[in-house]
């Protein structure tokens, strides 16, 4: 197969073997879904499904609408003024845009680490518990209790457990990334997004936040933007490459990166655009 | 290429200097200005030395150099000088002040039995003692070399008397008179409903305090009375002979016989007059006790007022109103309001809260009041609520562009994070934006301080007074009186500058009230400032 494909980089990614990948329910569906800001249109027509507990990666070159896709999953976007869309995005059988569905109980389930890590100017430990907070957790045992589940499942909490009242700013690159991330799983989300994690950290933190969306993937479903091809094939199950707003091609990681069907996917993934 | 490089220098420097001079020119004026306040300011504490100076035509001056300016008429090239002369004794000489021509004056000596003396009525003196008939009935010639120190020693024990007078004259009595006050509010009251129990109640208690009235009056006669005063006798410039009860003596000191230390005791001694008393004199004497209270309460309070609305409006206009054209024309209102001149906002003022919203206050809840008191409005006249509400509205603009300006600077990600966890929008505001737009939102109070602690203009309108009789805190439920008129620093700077009968006594205080007002705002304005910072502190080493 090697031989045959021979990608120029190729020989640089490694792909996990496929391991129990296929067979889960369908858990985000997006069906010929648009997008546009203002006139702009910036999805167009893009379907795909996300099985529950496995972990998708967008991928594609810069301005190509990941960011815009994923930020659509627990609207995000709602904050842009004049957007609008087509289509329809479902979570569980349910529409996102369903009126009778709040945005604060969608984005309770859908939570979210961005790129540039953005923790709060409060202690370590209001950080952490901030969403059980807003729901209106008092209960000191229940916060701190939540405040140590969620910064070990973020493998920060051995670099932290002294400082949990000091000021969170105060705290490394990585370790405030691992904070956000400790963040988005306090309160127990079905589904955490990620918008390219790891571009301002190094590659020892990376490995890090690598290895953690390994463990995380046992209870959540996880879309990660990456634009390193590696980290797509490291972490992800299935990949989705998009090019200007619209989906290339979407299938397993092992798929998309050993023999894309899309010329376009290959010369992408190849390094040769993008 | 060469040509375009002329045209613009390309490092340019011109403008380097440009804008420089800009800052030099700007700093220079407010150098100029603070330095003429502080030095004018200061120097009316410090007693300088006191000359006897003989003048060509016969008259002998003893007084405290006030001014030297230039003679109007004579030439730049040679001056004629004059000077101002402080000479006291307004009671005997008409004048405190004396202007004589700098030519005539034959001699000056500076002899140390010179005495300056402060009184409680006409102004300064500068005498020279012969002696001092204490109150045992002694006599101290002013060659005893005791004489000085019972001189002091009968000062003070007459100030002690004069306080406990004042001390029952004003607080005492005045209690009595403001409980009498109420109690005659309510007879009428109750006669005009014919309420015999409530007549009887309270024509004994009104009986009570003029019995109370009385023995007070008496206390207060007998120690007018009481002990034989003592009297200080002694000759002025032209040699009449002055005798001056001690009881009329607030302090007195020997300007040429003081060393440095000396006068360093007697220039704190009067600042802490100026800052801790009551005024006297129409205002150009005693202290400002009350001016600078008046003052602080009234910028607080304003403070207290501007915060919580200008943050709330900026809060809805940043985060809740729809973009559009009506959100524009809101803003530039907004920012207008702000270049609105502040007497219209004391215009308004008087008409809107003190006759609208003061008048109805009254109708409601003071009816009983306004009946039975002549139609003595409470909260339907100026006061300390108005002047508060008056400015508040005028730095309404500043606190809401600063808050709105610290909203829009809180990093984005902030806000994202926050919605993202499922925070709603008012969750984020409450928890995120307000406290990380706190600096910023306190800039702008201290901008909003800074402007209402110095505007005059529109308090004269809704509640300054030259001379308030109460302070707007006192022992008397509900200790703070919103509705009493107040006195304020900088009215005083005008009421002294503008309206005093005596100009000349009036103009060193103008400066010294000045400076007070000056550094009352900067007092003011450092606290805040320190409060700022703590706040950044805690959001230092945010990288976003
Ligand atoms: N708030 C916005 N308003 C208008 N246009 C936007 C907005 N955000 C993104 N866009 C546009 O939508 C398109 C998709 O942007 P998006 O941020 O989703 O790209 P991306 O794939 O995440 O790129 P990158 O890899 O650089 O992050 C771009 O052309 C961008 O200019
Ligand atoms: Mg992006």
């Amino acid at each position: 197969m090697p031989e045959i494909m021979n990608p120029p980089s190729s020989s640089r990614i490694k792909v996990r073997p496929a391991t129990e990948r296929e067979g889960r329910k369908d858990y985000i569906t997006i069906k010929d879904y648009g997008f546009w800001y203002g006139q702009k249109k910036a999805l167009d027509a893009i379907s795909l499904d996300i099985p529950e507990r496995q972990v998708v990666a967008f991928i594609g070159p810069s301005g190509c609408g990941k960011s815009t896709l994923l930020r659509n999953l627990n609207r995000m976007n709602d904050l842009v003024d004049g957007i609008s869309h087509e289509g329809d995005i479902t979570i569980n059988g349910r529409s996102i845009y369903d009126p009778g569905l709040e945005v604060i109980s969608l984005r309770r389930r859908v939570g979210m680490v961005f790129q540039k890590s953005n923790p709060f100017p409060k202690s370590v430990f209001e950080n952490v518990v901030y969403a059980l907070r807003v729901v209106g957790v008092r209960d000191r045992a229940v916060l701190e209790e939540a405040c140590e589940t969620s910064l070990r499942k973020a493998a920060l909490w051995d670099e932290v457990k002294d400082r949990l009242d000091d000021s969170a700013l105060g705290l490394s690159g990585g370790q405030m990334q691992r904070l956000c991330i400790a963040r988005a799983i306090a309160n127990r989300p079905e589904i955490l997004l990620m918008d390219e994690p790891c571009s301002a950290l190094d590659p020892i933190a990376t490995g890090k936040i690598e290895e953690l969306i390994h463990e995380l993937k046992e209870q959540f479903t996880i879309v990660i933007v990456t634009h390193s091809m590696q980290q797509a094939a490291r972490v992800s199950d299935r990949t989705a490459f998009f090019y200007l707003g619209k989906q290339i091609e979407y299938d397993t990681t092992e798929k998309i990166f050993m023999n894309p069907s899309q010329a376009q996917t290959e010369a992408y993934i190849s390094g040769r655009f993008g | 290429m060469a040509s375009s490089s002329d045209s613009s220098t390309p490092r340019g420097e011109p403008w380097v200097w440009f804008t420089g001079l800009g800052l030099i020119i700007g700093l220079g004026m407010v150098i100029g200005l603070l330095s003429l306040v502080i030095l004018n300011g200061v120097t009316v504490f410090w007693a300088p030395q006191v000359p006897v100076a003989q003048v060509d035509d016969g008259r002998t001056i003893i007084g405290q150099l006030a001014q030297r300016r230039i003679r109007a008429g004579s030439t730049a090239e040679n001056p004629r000088y004059e000077r101002q002369y402080q000479v006291g004794l307004r009671e005997l000489n008409g004048n405190s002040y004396l202007w004589v021509d700098e030519t005539k004056i034959k001699a000056e000596v500076f002899p140390d039995d010179v005495l300056g003396l402060e009184r409680v009525e006409h102004g300064p003196a500068f005498v020279r003692p012969q002696s001092l008939r204490k109150s045992d009935g002694k006599v101290v010639p002013i060659t005893d070399p005791a004489f000085e120190s019972a001189l002091q020693a009968e000062v003070a024990a007459a100030a002690a008397v004069r306080e406990k007078f004042e001390e029952i004259t004003r607080h005492r009595i005045g209690d009595v008179n403001h409980e009498m006050d109420e109690a005659r509010v309510a007879l009428r009251r109750a006669e005009d409903l014919k309420l015999a129990d409530e007549i009887a109640v309270r024509r004994r208690q009104i009986d009570g305090l003029e019995e109370r009235f009385v023995v007070l009056k008496a206390e207060a006669q007998k120690i007018v009375n009481g002990g034989a005063v003592a009297v200080l006798d002694s000759k002025d410039a032209a040699g009449r002979e002055v005798a001056i009860p001690l009881t009329q003596i607030v302090r007195t000191w020997f300007p040429n016989r003081l060393d440095t230390w000396g006068r360093t005791q007697l220039f704190a001694s009067r600042l802490g007059e100026f800052i801790f008393d009551e005024p006297r004199e129409a205002n150009t004497e005693g202290g400002l006790m009350p001016a600078i209270f008046g003052t602080l309460v009234m910028t607080v309070f304003m403070s207290l007022l501007v915060t919580p609305f200008g943050v709330i409006t900026a809060i809805y206009l940043r985060e809740y109103a729809q973009n559009g054209p009506i959100l524009r024309v809101v803003r530039i209102s907004v920012n207008n309001l702000a270049g609105v001149p502040s007497i219209v906002f004391g215009v308004f003022g008087l008409g809107f809260f003190v006759y609208v919203l003061g008048g109805s206050i009254d109708q409601l809840f003071f009816s009983d009041q306004l009946k039975y008191n002549n139609n003595t409005p409470v909260f339907g006249t100026g006061g300390l609520l108005w002047c508060s509400l008056t400015l508040a509205l005028m730095t309404l603009p500043v606190v809401i562009v600063a808050t709105e300006e610290a909203l829009a600077a809180v990093p984005r990600g902030m806000r994202e994070a926050s919605l993202a966890t499922g925070a709603s929008k008012w969750q984020t505001i409450r928890d995120i934006l307000l406290p990380a737009s706190a600096p910023g939102i306190l800039t702008g109070v201290i901008l909003a301080m800074a402007r209402g602690a110095g505007e005059v203009a529109p308090l004269m309108l809704v509640g300054v007074v030259k001379l308030a009789p109460t302070l707007p805190f006192d022992g008397n439920a509900p200790f703070l009186h919103l509705d009493r008129k107040f006195m304020h620093l900088g009215f005083h700077v005008y009421d002294l500058g503008f309206q005093s009968p005596d100009s000349d006594a009036a103009r060193p205080m103008v400066f010294a009230t000045t400076l007070l007002l000056i550094v009352l705002i900067i007092c003011l304005n450092l606290g805040a400032i320190t409060i700022r910072n703590r706040l950044r502190a805690r959001f230092k080493g945010a990288s976003f």
